[in-house]
């Protein structure tokens, strides 16, 4: 049942990837100031929208996990992180690429830019300690932990770098200044479909990874009773 | 609540006492700030208006590494001997347990501070007398930032694989808001500006309150598994 959910959300996620994608790539004009990197935004934007919403499922999953002690929330959290952090860097690598061409630089530490990296690194630390903890209950617990910690973090990370540099470098037409073309909406919000669709399968994948690898040191710890 | 509090206090001593006994960490916390402070030294030859620009930074670095080496200590002490599953074992809560920590923690961080600040001014050439106390006050402040997420991550990691290298991956991440703050406070007061620093100050004093509630929250769930 969970294999043919896994075909569906990826087999869906990829036509309307393309079909998107052919419609930003062929279909659509160019930006009238930028030239042809002004559709970046189609990718990048709605990569960091479906990284926040896989976060927000990890740290609630983390949330729930504290609660209830629940080992699916644990792992429904970890194959979220780990999804989210994919979207962050195609997130970071794309703004990169449109920063190196309308910038002129590679990278600034504008606060966008910079809570944005923070997030991916808090997260980053979060995977790497995984592996480090041998006891699952803790492994769970401390995980849960880092997540809601990071999470805490973010907001202050990005009014930290606003206070020390009030200067916008990053544009905004998305969500403060609205000022995007009403014919872009619709790229943009199907793009964030395919995102979470495709991000769906990959952490319906995970899961089914995780709760195998479970499984395995529940047989294991079993054995070495016997 | 008041038994609590001095069951915190009592731990705070304990740890404090068997510190100074030993001097492990507060030795090496302390050559290890002034050794970076010579590395600086070495790696920035600046005109002394430049120096001011960076001086801010210089010192907090400065304190956040070796920070890294006293809150590194704070739980993983109580390993040998099964000390920690004693002390989770008595009757004193997991808040006032990791508050004792902290406090602690805070105080060795504040001797080493305190102690590498002189060392500081005289191999930067950088005058901080003048305007001591508002730097004082803020050095208490981001202190307690540094050590309470520390202590926090400490306890995280006292069962973990690579406990050294993974402290400062989690923690350094996490601080960069509060060292956003302490660092352009630093700056400016000693620039001798004494006045243009609330928005900072506040920054810091946020990061305080947050995390020493969070952390006071979650160390029940940390402690007990």
């Amino acid at each position: 049942m969970r294999e043919k959910k896994i075909y569906i959300l990826a087999i869906l996620g990829t036509i309307l990837m393309v079909a998107t994608m052919y419609d930003i790539l062929v279909r659509m004009p160019d930006e009238a100031q930028q030239g042809p990197i002004g559709k970046m935004l189609l990718v990048h934007v709605p990569a960091a929208f479906a990284a926040f919403t896989f976060y927000g499922v990890a740290v609630w999953n983390s949330i729930r996990f504290l609660a209830k002690k629940d080992f699916h929330a644990d792992s429904l959290a970890v194959s979220n992180v780990e999804v989210a952090q994919v979207f962050t860097l195609i997130n970071l690598v794309t703004g990169s690429l449109w920063g190196h061409i309308i910038w002129g630089i590679w990278w600034t530490w504008d606060f966008r830019l910079t809570s944005q990296f923070m997030c991916f690194m808090l997260y980053l630390g979060y995977l790497l300690m995984r592996p480090a903890v041998a006891d699952a209950t803790q492994r769970a617990t401390m995980s849960a932990i880092l997540a809601i910690l990071a999470v805490a973090d973010i907001p202050l990370v990005f009014f930290a770098i606003r206070l020390r540099d009030a200067r916008m470098q990053h544009p905004s037409p998305v969500l403060e200044t609205g000022k995007m073309d009403p014919s872009w909406w619709p790229p943009f919000l199907l793009m964030w479909v395919v995102y979470l669709l495709i991000g769906g399968a990959l952490i319906s994948l995970r899961l089914r990874q995780e709760t195998v690898r479970r499984e395995m040191d529940s047989l294991r710890r079993e054995l070495h009773a016997i | 609540m008041k038994r609590d509090l001095l069951s915190a206090l009592f731990i705070a001593r304990k740890d404090l006492r068997t510190e100074f006994r030993t001097k492990e960490a507060l030795n090496a916390a302390v050559s290890f700030a002034l050794v970076v402070l010579v590395l600086f030294s070495f790696a920035f030859d600046l005109e002394r208006d430049e120096l001011y620009d960076i001086s801010g930074g210089l010192l907090w670095i400065v304190y956040v590494f070796a920070g890294s080496l006293i809150v590194n200590r704070s739980f993983t002490r109580e390993v040998p001997n099964d000390c920690l599953d004693v002390l989770v074992a008595s009757p004193v809560p997991a808040w006032a347990l990791f508050l004792g920590k902290a406090i602690s923690s805070f105080t060795l961080l504040m001797v080493v501070e305190l102690v590498s600040l002189p060392f500081y001014g005289l191999f930067n050439n950088i005058i901080w007398l003048k305007t001591f106390w508002p730097h004082f006050g803020l050095m208490l402040l981001a202190t307690w930032g540094i050590t309470v997420t520390g202590v926090a991550f400490s306890a995280v990691t006292v069962n973990v694989r690579l406990r050294e290298l993974m402290l400062p991956v989690l923690h350094y991440p996490l601080l960069i808001p509060l060292l956003i703050g302490a660092m352009e406070m630093s700056t400016s007061l000693l620039r001798g500006d004494v006045v243009n620093n609330e928005p900072n100050l506040r920054l810091v004093a946020v990061f305080d309150a947050i995390f020493t509630a969070l952390s006071l929250y979650l160390i029940e769930f940390i402690l007990v598994t």
